[in-house]
């Protein structure tokens, strides 16, 4: 009985097979929308947390100012200057490596060819705590860090820019701003991160000759640190705020002026801001899978007036009422089923499509296909109940003698 | 077999109110072939209707052997339609869009025939009115002859003890009607009591007995030589 109805519901779609794909699409949209929304959310997680663990996930950043999200205002702020860092390296055991870390924009010149880059004033430590490994040439001499000598290390991107014709840099003295500096280094090729940032447009320099040529100042407004494998992030972070706490004097009940921020925190903002939006954006998914549902209800309710001959005539030959409701009932609920089977291929389609767009990883996530196309059979079952029951309080008589 | 005693139908109430049948007394034999005729508006189609438990009297009691038909609930009413009788009606009232087969297997749906035994079933249904090279037509592609012999296919596939036939070649030319009357004939004398509503005559000299209606109530009736 049961799959009889499900093959009448199935030639019932056949026969007005575009008014039945109409009445569905709301179902189809809502379905692809929720598909698409959650496994995109959690293609881009997966793809962020993936490359924060590549850019270190047991990097800290400290800054000397509060943690007011991203952008906090420095300008109040007290700087912190190469004692600070050398301080923190000499004092804290738990870390592996730490550098300072001063950037600026500015164009880089070789001979007819200009590129506007960032340029960074580091330390030797900047490499380990980066994961950045030479192509070519050498990292940066003791000897060099310390007087501030005119070198520098180049990205690939900026090798790209200004040495078109493919020569080494190596050895070759480019412009920057107002001075030249000796390619001594080639950084290994990164790639874009998770937000789309090209890693290897940089021209890396020795943080002392930054700060007389480029800055003109002592500061040092960002401290990049990595810490020891098997070593808590957090008991790292505790001991860092004690020693900078001192540095400042700051008394006790004083806050903080520095903040020291690791990336899994900024992986939680992301993770939070991610749920959100895919919270927000399945709500409007919802709302379309209601109006779907109306969508079904409606035709549902045109297409018992306009069957009601065909159920006099099924109660004629010996259909009791719950065979007629399960009838109807089974039709809607195929109708939203099919619905939401094109709507999980359409969604899982788009899933693909961004993921391949925008470079993140691809999840199809099983268990919000089930819980997807449940939901459209129940919104089948809710929205046909209406049209069903008016089908089976038909009286047999009156049903037979509809014109 | 069944027996009508006191049977009144009224349509509306208080001063609206239309007596459609009044207290009719109508007792019919297993095996019998009775017409119902009478002039529009005579009631012939409530009685029917009534016979058929597609509809309930008034008052008065509907006894099926020894059932009484009017204290059944609606699901009861549904069972006995399912089980002891077949229609067929004037229109044909077979699904459209829908093979001829399909139509006759319907019924067999409710009664719970997997689905092998019912495509036999209405194969062999359909055999016995000389439609059996017209299975698969759609309903809208056979003539109208073609389309009552499948409404009797369907009538007689669950083999029903009366078979309910209101003006069965109503929509028919002589030479169908005739056909169509000889086919309802062969299953009354294979043992199906049959009733059947019509306004022609010659259609009423097909039953062994015809009752004739008017304003409600039985005016006379008349048995026929076989």
């Amino acid at each position: 009985m049961l799959f009889s109805a499900f093959l009448q519901a199935i030639r019932e779609i056949r026969r007005n097979l575009m008014r039945s794909m109409l009445t569905a699409m709301g179902i189809v949209i809502g379905i692809a929308s929720v598909i698409a929304m959650v496994n995109i959310g959690k293609g881009a997680s997966e793809s962020i947390t993936k490359s924060v663990s590549n850019l270190g996930s047991n990097t800290l950043y400290i800054m000397p100012s509060q943690e007011h999200g991203p952008g906090g205002n420095t300008a109040f702020s007290k700087p912190f200057t190469m004692k600070d860092v050398e301080i923190l390296k000499s004092s804290i055991v738990a870390l592996q490596a730490i550098s300072p870390v001063a950037s600026a924009s500015i164009t880089a010149l070789y001979k007819d060819q200009n590129y506007q880059t960032s340029v960074r004033g580091v330390s030797n430590d900047y490499f380990s705590v980066q994961n950045w490994a030479l192509k070519e040439g050498r990292f940066f001499e003791i000897s060099e860090l310390r007087t501030g000598q005119n070198v520098c290390i180049v990205g690939q991107t900026v090798v790209n820019k200004i040495f078109p014709l493919g020569e080494s840099p190596i050895g070759a003295k480019i412009r920057l701003q107002n001075f030249s500096c000796e390619v001594v280094g080639m950084l290994q090729t990164k790639g874009a991160n998770t937000f789309g940032t090209d890693q290897d447009d940089l021209v890396v320099v020795p943080i002392k000759m930054f700060q007389r040529r480029i800055s003109g100042k002592e500061d040092v407004p960002l401290v990049m640190a990595s810490v020891k494998e098997n070593i808590p992030l957090e008991e790292a972070k505790i001991q860092i705020e004690q020693v900078l706490r001192e540095r400042r004097h700051l008394k006790e009940h004083e806050e903080s002026n520095f903040s020291v921020r690791s990336m899994t925190a900024l992986l939680d903002t992301i993770s939070n801001v991610t749920s959100m939006l895919t919270v927000m954006l399945s709500a409007v998914a919802a709302i379309s899978l209601i109006v779907g549902g109306i969508g079904i209800m409606n035709i549902m309710l045109v297409s018992v007036t306009e069957r009601t001959r065909e159920i006099g005539i099924r109660m004629a030959v010996g259909a009791m009422a719950k065979d007629i409701l399960i009838q109807f009932l089974i039709e809607a609920t195929v109708l939203s089923a099919l619905g939401g089977i094109i709507g999980l291929i359409i969604g899982i389609g788009i899933t693909i499509a961004v993921a391949v767009a925008m470079d993140i990883a691809i999840i199809i996530d099983p268990t919000i296909s089930v819980i997807a196309l449940v939901f459209a059979m129940l919104i089948g079952i809710f929205f046909g109940l209406l049209p069903a029951r008016k089908a089976s309080n038909m009286n047999p008589i009156d049903a037979l003698r509809y014109e | 077999m069944i027996k009508l005693q006191q049977i009144s139908k009224i349509y509306g109430s208080g001063e609206v109110a239309t007596h459609v049948l009044k207290n009719i007394d109508l007792e019919i034999k297993q095996g019998e072939f009775v017409a119902i005729m009478g002039p529009s508006g005579s009631g012939k189609s409530t009685l029917l209707n009534i016979l058929g438990a597609l509809d309930e009297p008034s008052s008065g009691t509907y006894t099926f052997f020894d059932s009484s038909i009017n204290s059944f609930s609606k699901e009861q009413l549904a069972l006995f339609r399912r089980y002891i009788l077949g229609f067929i009606f004037q229109g044909f009232n077979l699904l459209k869009k829908t093979s001829a087969l399909e139509n006759v297997m319907m019924p067999l749906v409710y009664q719970g025939i997997d689905a092998k035994s019912r495509k036999e079933m209405a194969y062999k249904a359909l055999k016995s009115v000389g439609l059996e090279s017209h299975v698969y037509y759609n309903s809208n592609e056979l003539s109208g002859g073609q389309q009552q012999r499948v409404a009797i296919a369907r009538a007689i596939v669950t083999n029903p003890q009366v078979l309910i036939a209101d003006e069965p070649t109503g929509n028919l030319d002589t030479q169908r009607s005739h056909e169509i009357m000889e086919l309802i004939r062969s299953f009354n004398q294979n043992g199906i009591t049959v009733i059947m509503v019509t306004h022609e005559e010659d259609i009423a000299s097909f039953a062994t007995r015809t009752i004739y209606l008017r304003d409600g109530v039985i005016e006379r009736e008349r048995t026929h030589a076989l």
